[in-house]
């Protein structure tokens, strides 16, 4: 996995800004003395949706309230749209619409005076046009009908959406979406997916963190893997993938012959499991490879090679599933 | 999912009154003001801030009735040993003492109290819920966040004290006669001279309680706890005002940011005595000064975890 290197930004990305996002040698250490992030070298480029990847407790939340302005760095820079954070945090902020570590609302207030107390807060929400841009957004997460309910009898998904409406109370230039499909259905989950894919094709940025990693495949460009704090790997996601190999997989009732006849043939890697056989796609013809299966009598049931999923592709940078940092 | 849900809208679907990508409007001067406004009508659309002041009228309306109960008889209120709250006795004679009685009665514990609660959640409240966060990425500035938050509480005092003693003066209205009254001097005023120190005396209270509102407010911005912040803010007012009564202690009294607290009474007097009054604003000021600082400084700097 040498390709993609954790320091390069992809050069087919770079632009003018060097990137929407931008940090170096980002490093948060917090007063207990645990290094939460630690020299992060990260490049975000311009009209990507770029997921954040890592397990829980591997500093992604860190990273992201830094980049907010939310926490001061140890040491290192963090650069939004070109400008120095934490410092330019007023200038750049209202470009930016946000959902951190899921949504927070006021449980007495409705779910449209949620939205109006937020866009209060920014100033440089225009007032006269405050109730229609509200409106504008909670039809645009669905939740109009909704709207003049107490956020505290929402359910888990429309306070999810009601974030997500508060994020997107102005025109952004860049989304911070943080886990934005939690606790929805999904129907929900689908509908979170087309509205990412709407604002990145309108020229919107959207930072994506998931732990859902055919999430991130399914509507990402590029993507970058954390592991205890450190950067493991960035790049655009088709290279990600391709940088873990495909799996020849043989389905068959009878295994140990499959596995004798696929040694025989020179595959390596061969790995019997229930009623399949996996083993490292080889290099010559497949097609001659299932003849030789059939000649030994083995009932070929499915004959394929699986494309490499970026899960194969993290387990294989980061030698670990998707469990808690120790 | 609830059924009020409806699918998101689709591309091409958003209506035209929103602005174009980029346009994004110069901050205006009196933006502040909107977010104050804002921060006003939620505090005071709360339903906790509703029951606090609820709470701070029915003192003057249990006065008054146990008051108007107890002198049935023609027998003086608080006569047997002279107890309970300053100007008791004189209500019966005159309505408007009630408003007096009830800010010397709720003075020393209810609205501190009541400030306590609602300046120790100004900012642990918003950070407990999450909607701290929000509020400084939108992003309403931490310094203007903490002004606005203080100008609340600084609202909340003036509301509190206001409805004491409006509350007082309905009631005072209601059972007792109005008209001149007697000064603490012994001289006569007029009831419209009694009814503007009534109100000077009432502005007097609530400026009276700006110390502790900075205190509230920096004790807010120590911890995500809304609740332990509260709880802090009102154990630290009973604290002073036990130790406001040990005599050992006079030398550190002066400095209790309770212990000029019932100097209002000297708008009384005729001519007003001025310096336990001056003592009194001055050490407010000296509270608001230093606590509204540290909690500046705390709050400027801190990391924004919750």
């Amino acid at each position: 996995m040498d390709e993609v290197s954790a320091t390069e930004p992809d050069p087919g990305a770079g632009d003018a800004e060097h990137g929407v996002i931008q940090t170096r040698g980002l490093t948060k250490r917090y007063r207990g003395g645990q290094l939460a992030v630690d020299g992060l070298d990260l490049t975000v480029p311009a009209g990507s949706v770029f997921g954040f990847l890592g397990p829980n407790g591997s500093g992604k939340t860190t990273t992201i309230r830094m980049l907010m302005g939310l926490i001061e760095p140890t040491s290192g820079t963090a650069r939004l749209l070109g400008r120095p954070m934490p410092r330019a945090s007023r200038a750049v902020l209202p470009h930016v619409g946000a959902l951190i570590e899921g949504p927070a609302l006021y449980g007495f207030l409705s779910g449209k005076d949620n939205l109006l107390r937020y866009d209060a807060a920014d100033p440089t929400a225009d007032p006269r046009t405050r109730r229609a841009r509200v409106a504008a957004a909670l039809d645009r997460v669905g939740l109009t009908a909704a709207a003049g309910k107490k956020a505290k009898a929402y359910s888990l998904g429309m306070k999810q959406r009601l974030g997500l409406a508060a994020a997107l109370l102005q025109p952004r230039r860049l989304l911070v979406l943080d886990e934005p499909t939690n606790g929805l259905d999904p129907q929900g989950m689908r509908e979170i997916r087309s509205l990412v894919r709407e604002l990145a094709s309108d020229g919107t940025t959207v930072f994506l963190s998931s732990h859902l990693l055919d999430e991130i495949e399914q509507v990402c460009t590029h993507a970058a893997v954390m592991a205890q704090g450190r950067l493991i790997t960035q790049g655009a996601v088709a290279d990600l993938a391709a940088g873990a190999r495909g799996r020849l997989v043989v389905t068959t009732p009878d295994t140990g012959d499959a596995a004798r006849v696929l040694k025989e043939q020179g595959v390596a890697d061969v790995v019997v499991a229930e009623d399949r056989v996996t083993a490292e796609p080889p290099e010559g013809e497949l097609a001659e490879l299932n003849a030789a299966l059939v000649t030994a009598g083995v009932r070929v049931r499915g004959f394929v090679v699986e494309r490499a999923s970026l899960e194969d592709a993290f387990v294989a940078l980061t030698g670990e599933g998707f469990d808690v940092a120790g | 999912m609830s059924r009020a849900e409806t699918p998101m809208r689709q591309a091409g679907a958003e209506p035209p009154e929103v602005a174009a990508p980029g346009a994004v409007r110069a901050p205006s001067p009196l933006w502040t003001f909107g977010l104050l406004r804002n921060e006003l009508v939620t505090t005071f659309r709360r339903w906790r801030t509703l029951a606090l002041l609820g709470v701070l009228a029915a003192v003057p309306v249990l006065v008054g009735i146990a008051v108007k109960i107890e002198t049935r008889d023609g027998s003086s209120a608080g006569g047997g040993g002279g107890a309970g709250p300053a100007f008791i006795a004189q209500i019966t004679n005159n309505g408007l003492f009630l408003v007096f009685t009830a800010l010397a009665a709720t003075l020393p514990f209810f609205l501190p109290m009541a400030i306590g609660v609602v300046a120790g959640d100004a900012i642990a409240g918003e950070a407990n819920a999450g909607t701290l966060r929000y509020l400084l990425v939108a992003p309403a500035g931490r310094s203007r966040l903490l002004l606005t938050k203080y100008a609340t509480v600084m609202a909340f005092c003036l509301v509190a004290t206001l409805v004491v003693a409006v509350a007082a003066l309905i009631m005072g209205a209601l059972l007792f006669p109005l008209g001149e009254l007697t000064t603490i001097s012994g001289t006569r005023i007029s009831f419209a001279d009694g009814l503007g120190r009534a109100l000077l005396i009432a502005l007097v209270v609530a400026a009276s309680l700006t110390g502790i509102a900075a205190l509230g407010l920096f004790i807010s911005t120590l911890t995500n706890s809304g609740i332990a912040a509260m709880a802090t803010t009102v154990g630290l007012l009973i604290t002073v005002q036990i130790l406001d009564q040990i005599p050992q202690l006079h030398a550190l009294q002066p400095y209790f940011f309770s212990h000029y607290w019932l100097s209002f009474a000297d708008l009384m007097r005729e001519p007003v005595y001025w310096d336990n009054l001056v003592n009194n604003l001055g050490l407010q000021a000296l509270y608001a000064g230093v606590f509204g600082s540290a909690a500046w400084a705390r709050f400027t700097t801190r990391d924004v975890t919750a």
